[in-house]
């Protein structure tokens, strides 16, 4: 594995530092049946999202979220665990439906469309779950060519899964992460950052205008992590693709995303592009999450500035 | 839960469901005991001396097996039937089992990836599972004395029989190896838009295929004895041959006939350890 390579420099790579038109040609067949558009807004408003099963006083997983991210915008969502970032991904993906508010994506109203209708919308949409959906048994090349499936007929995976249509496709979708020669391997030979980095080799595959990536780099080290952002940040503003990323690296989402939003008890805490966000926000949005407070919400060794009124210690009072 | 949260205390040692265990299990064994009581269970009877006697005897006639050539080629192609029928038979139940196991599964529900299941849905999955828990609970022996009727003596009725109550029972089993797999992936394939058959070939199938396989062949090796019973009905194949051993009290044929099933079983377990293998 060429782990020594900088960040971003992917060999053999779609991706890579070649002239943007040959790359377009080079990249055709990962892109063959990926409809090169714009990408798909998302528009929450006032969602609320109460799980079933939980208490009617308790607090909602999503309370009165308002978030509007225009088509080809790249966002990463930050907040303690149990914030509500996954399901926030989940109501954008049409894979959980709200119990007030609505949403739009790409203009439409996923829970207002016909089954059929909502099918096709979810095929423009892809959602990265934070463990990687891979069935163990299967082949990284099924996995990943599994991306396709929306564009695919019924004839057609079924052949594919006789005998792999597109290991080119595959292969060129793994390089950027280092796993084109896994590429027959089976799942359950792969470590946890390989299977996080095939699930996001599949994205490159679907036929998505909106990528929603939970945690993608969970289970990868920094080094590789970086790479992988990369990669899907240069490839999503390649093809125009919405890109909304939740993340607990902090300082990455600061460093490589324009537009940051904090969530935190399911509420929008801050909604800025990444300059404006101040030292104060983070640890208020971190403060108190117990065990989650991670070494960079503090940039810069400056002490942590007061926090709300409400988070104060009864001491301080 | 009632229970759970009076008897516990935070810094007790016990173990807090000990006391409900123990109650289900005294609970199942009173329960029990009238039914050892109804089904008339006297093991002990079988150590009688008349019992040991007629058991002997029984016995005794069975060495040595019938070995004449002409028995012998009669069995052969006897046997050959029986793994036809019980072949055809398990492949009209897979016809069967697959589209119902496909419909019945909950896993691959679409509505309830947002929730609960729709109300349609989850109509169809419940009359799906109430067809095919009809189709098995009509036992195949009286599915046989029926088809006897319409298409007559032989094989054909044998097929259709197991046909009908193995779908059932396929389709059964296949849908709970189906839910009983890991979700995930096929709820993720369902909601980044892939058709529910692409969710249950991408997602679904390479967890179960093992499972799916060896419980196919599991039924296999149980329709070989089935036709065993379907053939004292007029069904063909080596019930048949052993229903007429019996009725001539030839004790040696039963033993030859027995042999043979014993060894179509003991291939059926060796085929099925190897597919379990190839698949792992």
């Amino acid at each position: 594995m060429s782990g020594t390579l900088p960040a971003g420099q992917a060999p053999d790579s779609a991706l890579g530092a070649t002239p943007r038109r040959a790359r377009a040609q080079a990249s055709a067949p990962v892109a063959a049946d990926v409809a090169l558009q714009n990408g798909a807004s998302v528009h929450v408003e006032r969602v609320t999202v109460r799980y079933v099963g939980t208490r009617p006083q308790s607090r909602p997983a999503l309370d009165q979220v308002e978030v509007r991210i225009d088509a080809g915008e790249h966002v990463a969502v930050v907040g303690p665990s149990g914030a509500g970032k996954t399901t926030l991904l989940h109501v954008a993906a049409a894979c959980l439906r709200a119990d007030s508010g609505r949403v739009l994506i790409d203009g439409q109203e996923p829970w207002g469309l016909d089954a059929r209708r909502r099918r096709q919308l979810r095929g423009r949409l892809f959602l990265a779950p934070q463990v990687p959906p891979l069935p163990p048994r299967q082949r990284v090349v099924t996995a990943v060519l599994a991306g396709r499936l929306p564009a695919m007929s019924l004839a057609g995976s079924v052949r594919s899964l006789l005998y792999p249509l597109g290991i080119g496709a595959a292969r060129r979708a793994l390089a950027p992460f280092d796993l084109a020669e896994r590429m027959f391997d089976r799942v359950d030979r792969l470590s946890g950052g390989e299977r996080q980095r095939v699930n996001l080799a599949r994205a490159l595959l679907a036929p998505a205008r909106l990528w929603l990536l939970d945690e993608p780099l969970s289970a990868l080290d920094p080094v590789r992590a970086a790479r992988a952002l990369q990669a899907m940040r240069q490839e999503a503003t390649r093809r125009g693709v919405t890109l909304i990323v939740s993340m607990h690296q902090v300082e990455m989402a600061l460093a490589s995303f324009p537009r940051v939003i904090g969530l935190r008890d399911g509420s929008v805490r801050f909604d800025v592009p990444a300059s404006q966000i101040s030292s104060g926000q983070l640890s208020a949005l971190y403060a108190q999450a117990q065990g989650e407070v991670p070494p960079d919400a503090q940039p810069d060794g400056q002490p942590p500035e007061e926090a709300g009124p409400g988070e104060l210690p009864m001491v301080w009072r | 839960m009632g229970l759970l949260a009076s008897s516990w205390h935070p810094l007790s040692e016990r173990d807090p469901t000990a006391r409900r265990r123990t109650a289900w299990l005294l609970g199942c064994l009173l329960l029990l005991w009238p039914l050892l009581q109804l089904t008339e269970f006297h093991p002990w009877r079988m150590l009688e001396a008349r019992s040991l006697r007629v058991t002997a005897h029984f016995l005794a006639s069975f060495v040595p097996p019938a070995t004449d050539a002409e028995f012998l080629r009669l069995i052969a192609r006897e046997t050959w039937r029986t793994v036809a029928i019980a072949t055809a038979g398990v492949s009209v139940a897979l016809v069967l089992a697959v589209p119902l196991a496909f419909v019945a599964t909950a896993a691959l529900s679409v509505s309830s990836l947002a929730g609960r299941m729709a109300v349609w849905p989850a109509i169809v999955r419940q009359c799906t599972r109430a067809l095919m828990v009809a189709l098995r609970t009509v036992p195949e022996l009286v599915w046989a004395l029926l088809f006897v009727r319409v298409v007559g003596l032989g094989p054909t009725a044998g097929v259709l029989a197991i046909g009908l109550t193995y779908g059932g029972m396929l389709g059964k089993v296949f849908a709970e190896i189906l839910e009983s797999c890991d979700a995930h992936p096929t709820r993720m394939l369902l909601a980044n838009g892939s058709g529910r058959v692409q969710a249950f070939l991408y997602g679904l199938l390479p967890q179960g295929a093992t499972e799916l396989t060896s419980y196919t062949i599991y039924r296999w090796e149980c329709a070989v004895r089935s036709s065993v019973v379907l053939g004292f009905v007029g069904a063909g194949g080596l019930g048949q041959e052993m229903d007429s051993s019996l009725n001539m009290l030839a004790g040696n044929e039963v033993a030859t006939i027995l042999l043979v099933f014993i060894a179509l079983v003991a291939l059926a377990d060796a085929l099925s350890a190897w597919l379990r293998r190839m698949l792992r």
